[in-house]
C-alpha cells in the first residue's frame, strides 16, 4: 500500500550508517556540538511538521514548547528528580499545555490559531524571562546536570558526560520519534491529517472528526517538541529564555519548509542543512536571516515541496519514465 | 488621582497608536482574509525610513514624514505583489508561511542596514505643558491628535469616497466584487498600500518619543492582531475602539499591577475570549 | 425514511428553503429539481448538518438529526456529494476512498502507533472495501494515482464512490453530472441506478431533464425555497405549476 522504491530505502541504510558511525569521523568538538543541536533541532521540526505539514495547521508556538520541556528538565533535575523521569514528564507537561490551548483555539478559523499560537508563544517567553523564581529570569538556569548513567547488565554502564554519549542518546531518541511518525503519517490515520488539511468540509462529511484530529496531531507534535526540549538542557547544561523564544520557532519553521513539509525526512533534512549553511555564512551572519527570510518566501511561492519534496516529485518523474519503457516493472512509490 | 490622570492619559496615546496600526491591519485581514504577521514590522520600518529622511537626509519631521510614510506605502504595494498575490490560490497556510518570511526579512533588512543599537529620532516637540494637572509633552498630545485625524480622515475616504466603497465591497465579498468589473488585484494593492501608510504615520507620530529598534514592530504587531480579532476582521470600529481600550488596560494595569507582565494582558485576553466566542467579540460568522 | 418537516432557513432577512416537508422513500430514486437559486443545494446541507434550520425538523428512520453536526449524521448511514466535486485532491485515489471508510473503523491513534491485531485487520479491512468500490466503479486500475491525473467524469465518480464506501443508506447526490457530455452522463446515470440497485437509497439534485425523466422514480420540485409540485416524473412533467416556474428559466433536454 506504502511502499518505497529499493534505491530510497538503500539510501536511507546509507544515512544511518553515516550516523552511527559519527563520532569517529567528526573533526572536533565544536562541530560535534552543532551536530548533536542538528539531531534535536530535527526533532523538534518533525513534531513541527506533524502538526503544520501533515495537518495543515500553522502553529507558531513550536519554541514554546521545546522551551517548556527544556525548563522543565532544568528544574526537575535541578532539584534532583532523575533525567529519566523528567524528560518524559517535561514533555507530558508541554503536551498537555498544548492540549489546554489547542481545545479552545482549534475550533477557530486557521489564522486565529496562527495567531494564537505566536501570542502564546510571546507569552511563554515572556513568562520565562520574568518570573525570577521558577525560571532563573533573564539568565536562565545553569548548572543542569547530565543524564544518570544506566546500568547494563553484564557491560557496566552507559554514560553520558560525553559528547558521544549525549549524540547516541540525541539520534536514539530522533529515530524513535521518526518511527512512531512513519507508523502514524503512513496508515489511514495518518490520511486523516492529510485529509484535514487538504478538504475540511469533505473531510467532515465523510465522518471524520477533524477537531480531533487537529487536537491530536497539535498534542503529539508538542509532546514531541517538549522531548527535544528536555534533552537540549541536558546537552547545554543551562537554558534561558532563548530557548522559548519566537526565533527558535521561525527556525524550526524554516527548516520544515526548506527541507519538505509534509514528508519524514524534509524537516531532519532541513534541520541539519540549514544550521550547517549558516555555520559557512559566519560571515553574512546579519544578512543570515535576511536571506532565510526572502528564500521561505520564495520556496513556498515556487518549490512548496521543499528540497526533499521536489527531490521525490524528480523521482516520480523518473520512475514514470522508466515505467513506461518496462512495462512490469515498478514499486508504487509515496 | 494625578497618578490616575496621568496613566490614562499614557493609556490613550499608546491606544492612539494601537488603533491606527490595528486599523491598517484590520483593513488587510479584511480584504485578503489572510494575516499579515510582518505587519507590526512594517510600522518599524516606517519609524526607521522616518529616521532616514527626517535625519540621514536633512528633511526635517514634518517633510521627513510625508516622505516616509509615501515610500511606505509603496513598500506595502510592493509587499502585495510579490509575497501575497502569488499565493491567492494556494492553500491558506502557504500565506501565513510567507508572511513569517516577510517578518523575517524586515526585521533582519532594518537590522543590517540601521544595526541593533536604538537609533533616535529628535523629538521636534519636546516642550511640556500642564494639562489639567496632566504633565506631558507636545509630542505626546500630537500623537493623539495625529491619530484622530487620521481616523476621521480614513473614515471621510471610506464612506465618501468611491475608491473606499470599493475597498468595502471587495472586504465583502471578493468574487461579487469581481463579477461587477472592479479589479481586484488594484483594491488589492492600494489597501496595502494604505495599511502601510497608516502604520508609519503611526511610526512618526510615535517614534521621536522613544528610541527606535529592529524589534520594535515585532510585539506592537502581535497586539494589532489581538485587536483585530477582538474587535472583528475587517472592522474599523472594532480596531479603533480595540485599540483604545487595550492602551487604557496596559497602562492602568502596568502601572497598578505589573509593569512586567503589561504585555501578558493583551495575549491572555485573546486566549481567554477566543476560548469563549470562537469568532471573536463582534465577529458575525455564519455555521463553517 | 428520510423525512424533512416543515424546514425553514433564513439567512439575515434571505428565506434560502421556506416549510419545506417532503419524504424520502427507502429504495427510491429521487430527484429535488428547480431553477437555479431555489434552495436544492441548501437542502442538502441542511439535512446533512452544515447548516441547522431556522425551524422545522429533520429525521432519518424517525430518530430526529435536526442540528446534528456533519460527522454525527454521516454516522447515521447519510453520505453526500457536493456540487463542485469535492475530493483530497493532493491524495490518491485509493486514498480518498480509504478516508470515506475510515470513521467505521477504530484505526485511531494508539491502534495505529502500536499495530494492534485489530489495527492491522481494520487496515485490511479498509483497503479491500475500498478496491471492492473502486471495482464498483470502474476506476480499479487507478487506485494509485493522484487524483488529479484523473478525467473530470473519473473525479465525479470517484466522489459518488467516497460517500459510497461506507454503505450508506442514503446518498445524497449534489449534481452528478455538471458540466459532463451526454456520454459522461449517461455513464454516471448507470451507475446511479447500480446503485440503488445493490441497496442504497438516492436523492438527488439535477438540472438534466431528461436524464431526470428516465432515472427518478419521484421528484420533487422547489422555486424560491418552496416546494411547487411533488411525485412521478409523469404527472410534475405536465404539473402547470413546475412549467411556469421554468418558462423563462433554463431547462435542459
Amino acid at each position: 500500500m506504502f511502499t518505497k522504491p529499493i534505491h530510497t530505502k538503500l539510501l536511507y541504510l546509507v544515512i544511518l550508517a553515516a550516523a552511527l558511525l559519527l563520532p569517529w569521523y567528526v573533526p572536533d568538538a565544536y562541530i560535534f556540538q552543532i551536530v548533536i543541536m542538528s539531531v534535536l533541532y530535527a526533532v523538534a521540526a518533525a513534531g513541527m511538521n506533524l502538526i503544520l505539514g501533515f495537518t495543515g495547521q500553522v502553529t507558531l508556538a513550536h519554541g514554546a514548547f521545546f522551551g517548556i520541556g527544556a525548563y522543565g528538565v532544568a528544574i526537575m533535575t535541578k532539584a534532583g528528580i532523575s533525567f529519566w523521569l523528567a524528560l518524559p514528564v517535561s514533555a507530558l507537561i508541554a503536551a498537555f499545555i498544548g492540549l489546554l490551548i489547542g481545545l479552545p483555539t482549534l475550533r477557530t478559523k486557521g489564522s486565529y490559531f496562527a495567531i494564537v499560537t505566536l501570542c502564546f508563544g510571546v507569552i511563554v517567553w515572556i513568562v520565562s524571562g520574568n518570573w525570577v523564581e521558577l525560571t532563573g529570569g533573564h539568565n536562565g538556569i545553569f548548572g543542569i546536570p547530565r543524564p544518570s548513567p544506566i546500568p547494563i547488565p553484564f557491560f557496566g554502564e552507559l554514560t553520558f558526560y560525553t559528547q558521544t554519549g549525549m549524540y547516541y542518546l540525541a539520534v536514539a531518541v530522533l529515530l524513535l520519534v521518526l518511527f512512531a511518525l512513519y507508523r502514524l503519517v503512513y496508515s489511514v490515520f495518518g490520511l486523516t491529517f492529510m485529509a484535514v488539511r487538504n478538504n475540511e468540509p469533505l473531510a467532515d462529511s465523510v465522518g471524520i472528526n477533524t477537531y480531533a484530529t487537529k487536537l491530536v496531531s497539535f498534542v503529539a507534535g508538542n509532546f514531541i517538541a517538549g522531548l527535544a526540549g528536555g534533552m537540549y538542557a541536558a546537552m547545554m547544561g543551562a537554558v534561558s529564555p532563548s530557548a522559548a523564544g519566537y526565533m527558535l520557532t521561525f527556525n524550526f519553521l524554516i527548516f520544515v519548509i526548506l527541507g519538505g513539509m509534509a514528508t519524514l525526512p524534509g524537516p531532519v533534512v532541513g534541520a541539519f542543512a540549514i544550521p550547517v549553511l549558516m555555520e559557512f555564512m559566519q560571515f553574512l551572519k546579519d544578512y543570515r536571516m535576511l536571506i532565510f527570510g526572502a528564500l521561505l518566501i520564495v520556496v513556498i511561492i515556487y518549490f512548496p515541496m521543499g528540497l526533499v519534496g521536489g527531490l521525490r516529485r524528480l523521482n516520480q518523474k523518473v520512475a514514470a519514465r522508466r515505467q513506461q519503457k518496462l512495462p512490469e516493472s515498478g514499486h508504487a512509490s509515496r | 488621582m494625578d497618578l490616575f490622570l496621568q496613566q490614562v492619559f499614557n493609556g490613550i496615546m499608546f491606544g492612539s497608536t494601537y488603533a491606527i496600526v490595528a486599523l491598517g491591519l484590520t483593513l488587510v485581514m479584511g480584504i485578503l482574509n489572510i494575516p499579515n504577521f510582518a505587519h507590526g514590522h512594517l510600522y518599524m520600518l516606517g519609524g526607521y525610513l522616518l529616521f532616514f529622511f527626517a535625519s540621514t537626509i536633512g528633511l526635517g519631521y514634518w517633510l521627513g514624514l510625508i516622505v516616509s510614510v509615501a515610500a511606505m506605502g509603496l513598500v506595502g504595494v510592493i509587499m502585495e505583489r510579490i509575497v501575497y498575490r502569488p499565493l491567492n490560490d494556494q492553500p491558506h497556510i502557504n500565506a501565513f508561511i510567507a508572511a513569517v518570511g516577510s517578518l523575517l526579512f524586515l526585521e533582519s533588512f532594518a537590522l543590517v542596514v540601521w544595526g541593533s543599537q536604538g537609533l533616535r529620532i529628535p523629538n521636534p516637540y519636546p516642550q511640556m505643558i500642564e494639562i489639567m494637572g496632566i504633565t506631558t509633552s507636545i509630542q505626546r498630545l500630537l500623537v493623539i491628535l495625529g491619530a484622530v485625524l487620521l481616523i476621521v480622515g480614513l473614515h471621510l475616504f471610506m464612506k465618501k469616497t468611491l475608491l473606499g466603497a470599493t475597498i468595502e465591497a471587495v472586504a465583502q465579498n471578493r468574487e461579487g466584487a469581481m463579477l461587477t468589473g472592479i479589479n481586484v488585484n488594484r483594491v488589492s494593492a492600494l489597501t496595502f498600500a494604505i495599511s502601510a501608510g497608516t502604520a508609519a504615520v503611526a511610526a512618526s507620530l510615535l517614534s521621536p518619543i522613544f528610541m527606535l529598534s529592529p524589534s520594535m514592530g515585532a510585539i506592537l504587531g502581535m497586539k494589532a492582531f489581538v485587536i483585530v480579532i477582538l474587535g472583528g476582521m475587517g472592522s474599523i470600529p472594532g480596531a479603533i475602539f480595540g485599540g483604545f481600550l487595550l492602551g487604557l488596560i496596559e497602562a492602568l494595569g502596568g502601572g497598578y499591577i505589573s509593569a512586567a507582565y503589561k504585555d501578558v494582558f493583551a495575549f491572555g485576553a485573546l486566549i481567554l475570549i477566543l476560548s469563549i466566542k470562537p469568532t471573536g467579540l463582534f465577529g458575525r460568522k455564519e455555521e463553517v | 425514511m428520510l423525512r424533512v418537516e416543515s424546514v425553514t432557513k433564513r439567512f439575515q432577512g434571505l428565506v434560502a428553503v421556506s416549510d419545506l416537508s417532503f419524504e424520502i422513500i427507502k429504495g427510491e430514486i429521487l430527484a429535488i429539481i428547480g431553477p437555479n437559486g431555489a434552495g436544492k443545494s441548501t437542502v442538502f446541507n441542511l439535512i446533512t448538518g452544515t447548516l441547522k434550520p431556522t425551524s422545522g425538523r429533520i429525521f432519518i428512520n424517525e430518530l430526529d438529526i435536526t442540528g446534528a453536526r456533519p460527522h454525527q449524521v454521516a454516522s447515521k448511514g447519510i453520505s453526500r456529494t457536493f456540487q463542485t466535486t469535492s475530493l483530497f485532491d493532493q491524495l490518491r485515489v485509493i486514498d480518498n476512498l480509504m478516508l470515506g471508510y475510515k470513521w467505521r473503523t477504530k484505526l485511531g491513534f494508539w491502534n495505529t502507533l502500536f499495530h494492534t491485531p485489530r489495527w492491522k485487520a481494520h487496515q485490511a479491512e479498509t483497503y479491500q472495501r475500498a478496491m471492492e468500490t473502486l471495482d464498483f466503479l470502474g476506476l480499479a486500475e487507478k487506485h494509485d494515482q493522484f487524483v488529479p491525473a484523473l478525467s473530470q467524469e473519473e473525479q465525479k465518480r470517484l466522489a459518488i464512490g467516497i460517500a459510497m464506501v461506507c454503505k450508506p443508506q442514503i446518498l445524497l447526490l449534489d449534481e452528478p453530472t455538471g458540466g459532463l457530455i451526454q456520454e459522461e452522463t449517461d455513464r454516471v446515470t448507470d451507475l446511479i441506478r447500480r446503485v440503488r440497485e445493490q441497496g442504497t437509497t438516492v436523492c438527488l439534485i439535477e438540472h438534466k431533464m431528461q436524464m431526470i425523466m428516465g432515472l427518478a422514480d419521484r421528484i420533487v420540485v422547489l422555486n424560491y425555497g418552496e416546494k411547487i409540485s411533488e411525485g412521478p416524473p409523469a404527472e410534475v412533467k405536465s404539473d402547470q405549476a413546475v412549467i411556469e416556474a421554468y418558462l423563462g428559466g433554463e431547462v435542459h433536454a
